[in-house]
């Protein structure tokens, strides 16, 4: 007994990691799976009922506006957040005087919540004292900034906000990878003649290929997650223009006690999640193999 | 001819210093603009969180406040004093320090055990364990939370800080045993070799060889652990209401809650309040929590 314990000592230690996410994590998802095939309403029934929820699903005006807005938010969200980051970073990249405080400005938004973050928005986009009140006492009488309130465009404020709390991420993400480059690289390709917007568009940025791999797939992974800023922000409103999968799944599960509904939904996002991530992390194992 | 040649150099050489100089005050220029973007709501925020409501409505975002007045501070944090209704925010900060504590804790020894276990002593197979812990990273939480809070129903501690200390600790796992098992890897195991050689065990080894040397990573770790557990929102206001929420929950409750008057000042202190332990250790550790962010996304 004491040779076998102390044998598998090692084993005996990481048993609670693996058993712990074994049920928490692989265990909760295929109950949620399983609960998702039944009809269960307030409470969950087991009996297997079919594909009838997800078909009540697609079927839903709400769930087709949340997948709508969560496709806007995630092509802004990532194209400004990318390009954002991107200049931030090469700019940076220039022997900056006061770098170090630039860029704990541009990052510090993502030591805050997004409960703060959008409490601070919410009152910086009010139609009334806000932005809009801002201007029109600058002297511009006629402008209105009502997005926050106008179902049209209420999605946009999130984009906002979202850009604010992430672009700084993907700016430390690509000044890390500018970082790691060789300086003979560049140097080479000044001593060819190349200025110094060929080098960063020809030779550095085709060089961060895994950098925007990884932004990537960062971002599209919390925008698939967002929730509490939209809590914070607009609470899906107004109406339910500002709905995002998040929020319709704990709505449905917990508001609207359709239990077997909100369990398809999680995993309509789990299942949008995992065709990111499984690519991602079978690419980064296997250059972790090469290495 | 050739003096010629040599002053249209000079002109020239002259020439592209004053673009030079140009391409400078362009990127200052625009770095500072857009570190404005980034400071303008924090600003908005302290300086609403200081002015009375009167001010607020004459004065426009930006205005500063004609005298500081802490008064939305104090009612922000320790309420007006009166009954019913009364919600301000001391309670569920201690609420949010209670659960914290324990959960990044609880998160960081497992995290550490495993990362040891995962690098230093590999068996057939380590590779596939680390990538089933990693995937936990990278869940929706939605998949999980149906089941979870039946299981917290069902052992007795949904609705209690216990029980978020516990889910936080569960799903923390996959994050620090990334950290911890990254940072153990670059460790030369020819260290871990020769004290086996000398007869040290599994944990002497683990308590005298790498932990003395694994302080930065801790501090990644935890840095990581507490921000990301004093941020949480979701777990929070699914698993707990009322006396027993956290401060990010409590903070939304109070912004949301309709009052006749809506008191930004009152909010803005709260969101500070709600805010600030994470920026103090933000602007105290940022080598460490920018150290943790990007090792968490470039390796897993």
């Amino acid at each position: 007994m004491f040779n076998w314990l102390e044998k598998n000592l090692p084993k005996v230690v990481l048993a609670p990691a693996v058993g712990l996410i074994s049920w928490f994590v692989y265990g909760f998802i295929l109950w949620t799976c399983y609960i998702s095939f039944t009809n269960s309403k307030i409470l969950p029934k087991y009996e297997l009922w079919g594909v009838g929820q997800y078909f009540k699903l697609w079927a839903s005006r709400k769930w087709l506006i949340a997948v709508d807005n969560l496709l806007i938010f995630t092509a802004l969200f990532l194209i400004i957040c990318i390009i954002l980051g991107i200049i931030l970073a090469i700019f940076l990249d220039q022997k900056i005087r006061a770098e170090g405080v630039l860029r704990t400005i541009y990052l510090y938004p993502m030591a805050l919540s997004f409960i703060v973050t959008g409490t601070a928005w919410k009152w910086i986009l009010n139609p009334t004292l806000g932005i809009q009140k801002l201007f029109v006492d600058w002297g511009f009488e006629n402008f209105t900034f009502d997005w926050l309130v106008n179902r049209e465009m209420a999605i946009y404020t999130i984009v906002i906000a979202g850009v604010w709390q992430s672009a700084g991420f993907v700016m430390a993400l690509f000044l890390a990878g500018l970082r790691s480059v060789e300086d003979e690289i560049v140097k080479a390709a000044k001593i060819d003649g190349a200025n110094l917007f060929t080098v960063y568009w020809k030779i550095l940025l085709p060089m961060m290929r895994p950098v925007f791999f990884t932004s990537f797939v960062i971002l599209v992974h919390i925008s698939i997650k967002s929730y509490d800023l939209i809590v914070a922000l607009t609470q899906g409103g107004p109406g339910i223009s500002t709905t995002m999968p998040a929020l319709y799944m704990t709505q449905t599960a917990f508001h609207k006690s359709q239990v077997g509904l909100s369990a398809a939904s999680a995993m309509m996002m789990f299942m949008a999640v995992a065709a990111v991530i499984i690519p991602y992390l079978y690419s980064e194992l296997r250059r972790e193999n090469v290495s | 001819m050739s003096v010629n040649i040599n002053t249209s150099y000079k002109q020239l050489e002259q020439k592209s210093k004053i673009t030079n100089l140009m391409l400078r005050w362009f990127l200052y220029f625009v770095l500072i603009l857009f570190a404005s973007y980034f400071i303008f709501p924090l600003y908005v925020m302290i300086v609403t969180s200081l002015k009375t409501m009167e001010e607020i409505r004459q004065g426009t975002l930006l205005t500063w406040p004609s005298q500081l007045n802490f008064e939305s501070w104090g009612v922000a944090w320790g309420g007006r004093g009166y009954g019913a209704g009364d919600t301000f925010l001391r309670p569920y900060f201690w609420n949010s320090i209670k659960m914290v504590v324990p959960a990044v804790f609880f998160s960081t020894f497992i995290g550490a055990m495993s990362g040891y276990v995962l690098t230093k002593w590999r068996f057939k197979g380590d590779k596939w364990v680390f990538l089933f812990l990693l995937f936990g990273c990278f869940i929706p939480y939605q998949a999980i939370l149906l089941p979870m809070a039946r299981t917290l129903g069902v052992l007795g501690i949904s609705n209690s800080i216990i029980g978020l200390v516990v889910v936080h600790s569960v799903y923390g796992i996959p994050f620090t045993t990334l950290f911890f098992r990254n940072y153990y890897v670059s460790i030369p195991n020819e260290l871990v070799k020769a004290a086996r050689i000398d007869g040290a065990g599994f944990f002497k080894i683990f308590f005298k060889i790498l932990l003395p040397i694994s302080a930065p990573i801790i501090v990644v770790t935890v840095i990581w652990q507490f921000t990301q557990i004093w941020n949480d929102f979701l777990f929070g206001s699914t698993f707990s209401f009322g006396e027993a929420a956290p401060i990010q929950v409590a903070l939304n409750n109070m912004v949301l809650s309709s009052t006749s008057v809506k008191e930004y000042n009152v909010d803005m202190a709260s969101a500070i309040i709600a805010g600030i332990p994470t920026l103090i250790v933000y602007v105290l550790a940022g080598k460490y929590f920018i150290r943790g962010l990007t090792s968490g996304a470039v390796k897993g």
